[in-house]
Formats: C-alpha cells, sequence, structure tokens
C-alpha cells in the first residue's frame, strides 16, 4: 500500500524533474524513487494489513509480486539511456507513465475486490498503450500503439462485462463473498456465474498474452520501443499472472473442477502457439514475443495445477523469465540500435566483438530454454513439480516437448553469436548497462545454483 | 569433502585459465587438472574397498522441498571419476600442438564439463545428478561449436537438440518419482531404490529414463548425432565425447534406470538387448566401409557400445563388471586411437585412408603405440579390451545363448575394420603424402605411454580396477533383485 502511494506521488514529482533543463538528471532520480519504493514495499513483509474497508490487502503474496516488478522495472531503466541522450522530448513523462504502470500493477496484485482489480488493469493498460506510441515518428510504433488500444480497450470492456455478471450472479464484488457464493450456489446450476467468469477469463488472458487471444502481441512487441517492450513482456505479465492466480484461487478456489478444463486448454494451447509459432521468425524482437507467449504457458500450468506449490513456482518463475527476458532486451536494444535490425543476422559474432554482451545473451537464453546452472532451470523444475503433484503428466509431455522446441530457437541466437563472423564493429556500452547486465547474468546464475534461496518465500 | 573438491576445483580452475591471456593458458589448464588427478588419485589410497558410499557430503539445497545437495562416492562412482581425472590431463596435454583462437575460453569449457563429469559420477540425489549431466553438456556443446570443422554448427545443434530432447523426459520421469517417494519427498538415491512402484507404471518411466541414456550412449537406434559430431568437433572435443561423456549414459543406466525401475527393465530388457546387439553389428559393419578415419573409429565406438550396453541388461555379476572394466578400457583406446588420427591429420593434413600409406617405416614410436591401442580394441589377450570383451560376452551368454553367439561377432568384425585400417595406413608404400611423416614429439609421447600402460595394467591384472568396483555392483544387483 504504501509503495501505491509513494509511487503515485514520485510519478507526479517526476513530472516536475522534465522541467529542469538536464535529462540526464532523471534517470537517477526515477531510479531512486524506484529504490525507496521497493524498500517500502518490503517494509510489509510478513506484516498482513488490509485498507480501504478491505478493497485492498498486502500479504506475502502481494509484497512478493510487487517486489519482482518494482525490481524487474529497477533492472529496466538503465537500458533506456540511449533515449536520454537522443532529442526525445517527453522524456519525463514516459517514465512517469512507468511508475503509474507500476501502481496498476501493484493493485492488480493486491486487490480484494473486482473493482480494484479492473482499475489496476485499466491504470496499467491505459500507460501502456501510450508508453507503445512513445517512438512517435516510427510508423510502426504508431501501429503497435493503435492496435492495442483498440483491443486492449475491447478486452478491459469484456472484463468489465464479466465483473458485472459476477456481481448479477453473486451480488458481490469481495473476492471472499464470490468464493462463498460460488461454493453455495453450485455453479453447474448456475449459467450467470461461470459467464462471468469465462469473460473475466478471456480478459486476463489477453492481458497476459494467452492463446488464443495472443495475437495482438507480435505485432505490439515489435513496434514497441524495445525498452517498453521488456517492461510489457516482464511486469505487465508478471501482474498479469499474479492477478489471474489470486482471482482464481481466493475467488474461485472452491469450484476447481468447474474451470479447470478451460484453463488447461489455453495452457496447452499457448505452450503450442507461443513455441511453434517463435520458430519460424527471423527478428529477435519477434521471437522473443513468441516465448513470452510460451512463458506465458508455462506460467499458467502452475495455475492449472493449483496446489500448494503453484504461488512459489510463479513467483520463482516469474522472477527467473523476468531477469533474462529484461537481459535479452537489453543486449538486443544495443545490437538493434547499432546495427540497425533486430534480424539474428545482426547478432552475428557477437562474441568476438563484445563478450560481454554476448556472454550476458547467452545465459539469459539457456535461463529462458530451461538449462541448468541458471534460473529458468529450476522455475521450469518448479513448475512441473506443481503439475506433477496433481498428476498432470500429459501436460508435461506437451511442456516438455515444447521445451525442446524452445531450445531450438533460443540457441539460434548462441550459434549466431558464437559461430558466425561478425556482422559489424564492436558495440559501445554505457557503465550502467553493463553494471546492470552482470547484476542480471549474476542473479540467474545465483539462481540457478542456490534455487533454495528463492523458491519457498511465500 | 573430497568429493565436494573435486566437483569445484576445475570450475574454480576454469575461472582462472579464463584469466590467463594468450596460450599461456593450455599450460595453466593443464596444472589444474594434475591437481585434480593427485585429488582422484588420494581419494583411491583413502578409499575403503566395500559397499558403502564414501567421502560423502550432504547439504540442504532446497531445504523445503526434500532436495538435498548429495554427492559421495562407492566404487563404481570412484571408477568413473578415475577414469575422468586420468583422462582430461592427457586430452589438455594432447592439444598442445595446437594453437587454437581464444584458448583461455576452450581451455576453461573443458575443465568446467570435468566440473560437470565429476559431478554426474557421484551424484547421489536425483536433481544433483540431472544438474550436472546438462552441465557437462554445455561445454561440450560450445567445444564442438566453435572450435570444430565446417559442418559443425548444423552437426553439434543436432547433437544438443537431440541430447536435451531425451534428458527432458527424464527430468520428468525424476520429478514423478520424487512425488512417488513417501512422507515429504526426497530424490535422494535410495529414496529411489525404496520405491515399489506397479509394473506398468515403471514401463512407462522406463522409457522416459532409458531415451536419455540411449541418446548419450548412444545406442542403436538413437546413434544419429554421433558419427556427424564425432567427426566434426575438435580432436579434443571427440576424446571429450567419447572417451568420456558416452559413459554418463552407461553410468546413468547403471545407477539411475536398473536400480530405480527393476520392473520396467525385467520387461524391456529382450527389446534393449536387440536393439544394442543390431547396434553392434550395425555399428561395425558401417565401420568397415568407411573411408575417414575418425568416421571409422566413431562407428567403431558405436559397436562398442551396443556390447557394453547389452552387458549392463543382462543384470549378472559378469555382464555388469565387464561394463564397469569396458568402459575404462574403451575410455583409454578410443581416447589414444581419436590422438593419433588426430596427429597424422595435423602432418599430413587429411584422414583418409585411402590417402596414406608406409607410415611405419619413419615412426617406429608411433607404429607401436597405435598398434597396442588397435589391439586394445579388437580385444586380444594380454590386453584391456579382452577382460572387458571377455566378460560382456560372457554375461550376454548366460542371458541368451543366441544373443551371446551374435554378440561375440564383434570381435571378428572389430579385427576386420581395424586392422584393415591400421595396414592400410601404417603399411605398403609410401607415397608423397606420407614420405615426410615425423616420429612422436615429446609432449605426445606423454599423451601416448600412460595411455598404452593402461592398456596393458588393465589387460594384465584387471582386478586392480575390478576389485574396486565389485562390492557396490554386487550391492546394486541386490537392489536390483529386490
Amino acid at each position: 500500500m504504501t509503495s501505491i502511494i509513494l509511487l503515485s506521488i514520485f510519478g507526479i514529482l517526476n513530472l516536475f524533474v522534465g522541467f529542469m533543463k538536464s535529462k540526464r538528471v532523471l534517470m537517477p532520480v526515477v531510479l531512486l524513487f524506484l529504490a525507496v519504493a521497493l524498500g517500502a514495499t518490503l517494509l510489509d513483509w510478513n506484516q498482513p494489513k488490509s485498507y480501504f474497508s478491505n478493497m485492498l490487502s498486502t500479504d506475502n503474496f502481494s509484497v512478493g509480486f510487487t517486489a519482482v516488478m518494482v525490481l524487474s522495472t529497477l533492472f529496466i531503466l538503465p537500458f533506456s539511456r540511449r533515449y536520454v541522450i537522443n532529442e526525445n522530448a517527453n522524456l519525463a513523462e514516459y517514465y512517469s507513465l512507468l511508475l503509474f504502470a507500476l501502481v496498476g500493477g501493484i493493485m492488480m496484485v493486491t486487490y480484494e475486490n473486482l473493482l480494484v482489480l479492473f482499475l489496476g488493469i485499466e491504470i496499467m493498460s491505459i500507460s501502456m498503450y501510450i508508453m507503445a506510441g512513445s517512438d512517435k515518428r516510427n510508423i510502426l510504433s504508431n501501429e503497435a500503439s493503435m492496435k492495442y488500444f483498440l483491443m486492449g480497450s475491447f478486452f478491459t470492456g469484456i472484463i468489465l462485462f464479466g465483473v458485472a455478471l459476477l456481481y448479477g450472479a453473486t451480488g458481490a464484488f469481495y473476492l471472499t463473498d464470490i468464493a462463498d457464493a460460488a461454493i453455495r450456489m453450485e455453479p453447474g446450476t448456475a449459467p450467470l456465474l461461470l459467464m462471468g467468469l469465462l469473460l473475466v477469463l478471456v480478459g486476463i488472458t489477453f492481458k497476459i498474452g494467452a492463446a488464443p487471444f495472443h495475437f495482438w502481441t507480435p505485432d505490439v512487441y515489435e513496434g514497441t520501443p524495445t525498452v517498453f517492450t521488456s517492461y510489457m513482456s516482464t511486469v505487465v505479465k508478471t501482474a498479469g499472472i499474479a492477478a489471474f492466480y489470486k482471482l482464481m484461487s481466493a475467488a474461485f478456489g472452491g469450484v476447481y473442477d468447474q474451470w479447470f478444463p478451460t484453463v488447461v486448454a489455453i495452457t496447452v494451447l499457448t505452450l503450442i502457439i507461443g513455441n511453434i509459432g517463435a520458430v519460424t521468425q527471423t527478428s529477435m524482437k519477434r521471437m522473443l514475443a513468441y516465448s513470452s507467449i510460451s512463458h506465458a504457458g508455462y506460467l499458467m500450468i502452475a495455475l492449472t495445477s493449483f496446489n500448494d506449490r503453484s504461488e512459489n513456482a510463479i513467483l520463482f518463475y516469474s522472477l527467473a523469465y523476468g531477469v533474462a527476458t529484461i537481459a535479452a532486451f537489453g543486449v538486443l536494444k544495443y545490437v538493434a540500435d547499432e546495427r540497425g535490425s533486430d534480424e539474428y543476422t545482426s547478432f552475428n559474432g557477437l562474441g568476438k566483438t563484445n563478450p560481454l554482451l554476448a556472454f550476458a545473451m547467452t545465459v539469459a537464453m539457456l535461463s529462458l530454454a530451461g538449462i541448468p546452472l541458471t534460473g529458468g532451470f529450476f522455475g521450469k523444475l518448479f513448475l512441473f513439480s506443481a503439475a506433477l503433484e496433481k498428476d498432470l503428466l500429459w501436460l508435461i509431455v506437451v511442456a516438455v516437448l515444447m521445451s525442446a522446441v524452445g531450445i531450438y530457437y533460443y540457441f539460434r541466437v548462441i550459434i549466431a553469436m558464437y559461430m558466425k563472423e561478425p556482422a559489424g564493429d564492436r558495440i559501445s556500452v554505457d557503465p550502467l548497462a553493463t553494471f546492470t547486465l552482470i547484476s542480471l547474468v549474476v542473479l540467474t546464475v545465483l539462481m540457478g545454483v542456490m534455487p533454495g534461496l528463492f523458491s519457498n518465500l511465500l | 569433502m573430497l568429493t565436494a573438491l573435486l566437483i569445484l576445483w576445475p570450475a574454480l580452475a576454469a575461472l582462472l585459465v579464463l584469466l590467463v591471456k594468450g596460450q599461456g593458458a593450455k599450460k595453466v589448464a593443464f596444472g589444474a587438472a594434475l591437481v585434480e588427478l593427485v585429488l582422484g588419485v588420494w581419494a583411491w589410497i583413502n578409499f575403503a574397498p566395500n559397499a558403502s558410499t564414501q567421502f560423502l557430503l550432504n547439504e540442504p539445497w532446497i531445504a523445503d522441498a526434500g532436495i538435498m545437495f548429495k554427492v559421495g562416492m562407492d566404487g563404481i562412482s570412484l571408477l568413473m571419476v578415475l577414469l575422468t581425472v586420468f583422462l582430461v590431463p592427457l586430452i589438455i596435454l594432447s592439444t598442445f600442438k595446437h594453437n587454437y583462437e581464444k584458448p583461455s575460453s576452450f581451455y576453461a569449457l573443458i575443465l568446467f564439463m570435468q566440473t560437470g563429469l565429476v559431478g554426474v559420477f557421484t551424484a547421489l540425489d536425483a536433481f544433483v545428478f540431472y544438474f550436472f549431466w546438462e552441465v557437462a553438456l554445455i561445454p561440450i556443446y560450445f567445444i564442438a561449436g566453435m572450435w570444430g570443422g565446417e559442418n559443425r554448427v548444423r552437426v553439434t545443434f543436432k547433437f544438443f537438440i537431440y541430447t536435451v530432447f531425451g534428458s527432458l523426459f527424464m527430468l520428468a520421469a525424476f520429478v514423478y518419482l520424487y512425488f512417488q517417494t513417501p512422507g515429504a519427498h526426497s530424490s535422494e538415491e535410495v529414496a529411489f531404490y525404496q520405491l515399489i512402484l506397479d509394473a506398468g507404471t515403471q514401463s512407462w518411466l522406463f522409457w522416459f529414463l532409458f531415451i536419455a541414456f540411449a541418446i548419450k550412449m548412444p545406442v542403436f537406434p538413437f546413434h544419429t548425432w554421433q558419427p556427424d559430431t564425432y567427426s566434426e568437433a575438435p580432436a579434443a572435443g571427440t576424446m571429450l565425447l567419447s572417451g568420456i561423456m558416452l559413459k554418463m549414459g552407461i553410468y546413468g543406466v547403471l545407477r539411475w534406470l536398473l536400480p530405480v525401475v527393476p520392473l520396467g527393465v525385467s520387461q524391456w530388457s529382450t527389446v534393449v538387448m536387440v536393439l544394442a546387439i543390431i547396434g553392434i553389428i550395425y555399428g561395425a559393419i558401417i565401420a568397415i566401409r568407411q573411408q575417414d578415419m575418425k568416421r571409422l573409429v566413431a562407428f567403431s565406438s558405436v559397436s562398442h557400445v551396443g556390447l557394453i550396453a547389452a552387458g549392463l541388461f543382462t543384470l549378472n555379476e559378469h555382464g555388469l563388471q565387464g561394463a564397469m572394466v569396458q568402459m575404462l578400457s574403451h575410455g583409454v583406446n578410443v581416447v589414444g586411437m581419436f590422438f593419433i588420427i588426430d596427429i597424422i591429420q595435423s602432418r599430413i593434413g587429411t584422414r583418409e585412408i585411402a590417402a596414406m600409406g608406409g607410415i611405419t617405416q619413419n615412426t617406429p614410436f608411433l607404429s607401436v603405440c597405435f598398434l597396442v591401442l588397435l589391439l586394445g580394441t579388437v580385444a586380444l589377450p594380454l590386453t584391456n579390451g579382452f577382460v572387458g570383451e571377455f566378460l560382456l560376452l560372457m554375461g550376454v551368454y548366460q542371458y541368451n545363448n543366441w544373443m551371446g553367439a551374435i554378440a561375440g561377432l564383434t570381435i571378428i568384425l572389430g579385427a576386420v575394420y581395424m586392422l584393415r585400417m591400421f595396414q592400410r595406413v601404417m603399411f605398403g608404400e609410401q607415397n608423397d603424402i606420407t614420405r615426410g611423416f615425423t616420429d612422436l614429439t615429446f609432449t605426445e609421447k606423454a599423451v601416448l605411454v600412460p595411455l598404452v600402460v593402461m592398456v596393458f595394467w588393465i589387460g594384465l591384472h584387471p582386478n586392480t580396477f575390478l576389485s574396486l568396483s565389485e562390492p557396490s555392483v554386487l550391492k546394486l544387483l541386490d537392489v536390483i533383485k529386490r
């Protein structure tokens, strides 16, 4: 809660900082804001509280996911340095929007009332629509923003419709009340409740980019400036999946059997579409877009299995996936800016010209592919464990096959970097970004070697 | 503690090697590998020859899930570790004549792989085993992919996808087994050994586990990645792959398949035996037709591994002990063969058998070493190959007479392709290509002499090694027949 208030104030303050002549001061200020917000978040650890007549409540679940989101934002920002140097005039506004989006994200993990969930989604989405179009002279960025806005608002409407139906069926917006009503009224005989649940589910599925509502992802990711794409695929996704999990566990945990078939179908579809879609891409950025779809699928495995391992598995996976994805987008940004394209070929020979960038990218790809020594491996292991505890062996077989497909496209980057002749000269990277990349690599390896530190936080 | 040191030291040394600029890296790496050898021998000296697991380290890893970082060595593990620590320094020494690009990365990767290998051979927890299993794979992928021949990218990629695909199934099986353990679950080896699962479950678990090991060894028909990868990888990479890494698969069967799903094994062992024996004959016949020396040895490796695999599934003492000693012999022989091929290739720039001839005339030392290793490979009595193949064939014969008879063809066929290669390469008239061939240098001798010594040591006194593994193998058989 403190972090919501702090980040809102910081966002407004930041707009005023934008009036100063030197744009260089902006980033340190925002980093400071985020660090303060992170500290304030962690202070709530083990101190559950509720606010506004229990519309919001902080517990370890919300603190954990808030921390992951704030930390991700902290890691993403250093890669936006190019924007500071370039003539981009509206930097302060974009940073403020990032902070506001974060506020929305935090609301999505602390809600106890569906209205707050809706507010959170809206606050986050509207900020993202603008950021998708922030490279306003680029036609692709405009297209991304327009697509994202039109479809996003449509699906927000669907969520709202679903919330209304749920209210109609149960007479409540509070998760606990809905849970009571859902168990009492035997959902098989309550079409209104099921319809409402389905609509909310469809809406959130869109927000996390899971199939069959994933179709916006590649285009929007491609057009959006890379730093914000990185934000979309980590912070937004984490908030979405955490909100999804909270909804299903707190409000509909009692009627698991009713929603299981739908969710498991979405999971399998997402895994297959995400992974198969990524194989044919030649652009790294589009590949990462499809890869983000596939990871939404992996995360949903934990949701599908829904047991006492799920929460921790989702948290661990979100962190591992977030850290690796930020590193990948970070390196991609430097390579694409310098070599003028985000195709695989522009990564050729990066191992020779920029060993550090190549190494960071390699670790990120290994982690996303789920190879040991990286956090991604244990992330997958914990997800699979959650599913196997529910005896969903066939789901694991699908996931395993898709992981093998994943290795194919992630390794294409590694092959380009180490086994092809250089496609250009050395790329210069500023010290802050270098430091961030090293931290991301260290964190990924730490999660891969001593997973016990992160695996049972909740 | 000693086990942890054996695992950690190469990784630390790898970091050290990364800091060394230029070709000095190879000397530092060699030094580090020698230290590891000393550690290994130290473990051997302090090893009490019984069935217990020694040098145990058991620390919580993912404590709340009951997953322990548990490593230690019994006789079987110790033999594999000894093989690793013996071969790695020789493999590093064998590269001294090459000046690879980016030497520090190359040697750091070799040492890093050693960490994975020792980890695999000493892991006593399924997830630790899987962890090191993949840790060993990543370095060899880069070694083969960055320093290999022309088609290296395509070939190593196939190899990587193939092996990871297999091991993911193993992972799924491990997770499943983990949940079958009673109480607060455990993934320790002993916990898996105590599981009583019904035959239907064991039946599919068997294939989930076996496919990972079968691809690694490789057993026919999962071998298609192997000849290409062996011939495209740089010599050191081929030696690591064939000398040590292939044993990971065999060791995996021994430790994580046979005792874990004994009912699955009894259902499927005939199928696997038939596949393995097809592999023996198939590998040998294709080897006869090869023109490229490296490919010839690669296919001969398919053949030899087929026999080891067959021996494993006989589930009798001769078969398993034969597999143990043959793993050592095969490691020694195949590394020696690939090194000799590398020597020939670096002297005359080709591996084509047809292009050579008369090399013996200038090179007495090379010829003797080559012949000894070759006779070891074709299992001449008094050499290491004989001990292993004899025990293995005896085991297979006990299992089924006909299978034993067919598997026995390996000795005849092996002699055909090996002696034919030796005759064409070493004897006959010298030609323009082989005329200036010089004999071994000092470092080359330093690699080959220890290998030749091992050929005779295992051949003349196999008990040094058999006695180490015997108690553990017997104990393992008890577990399998529980």
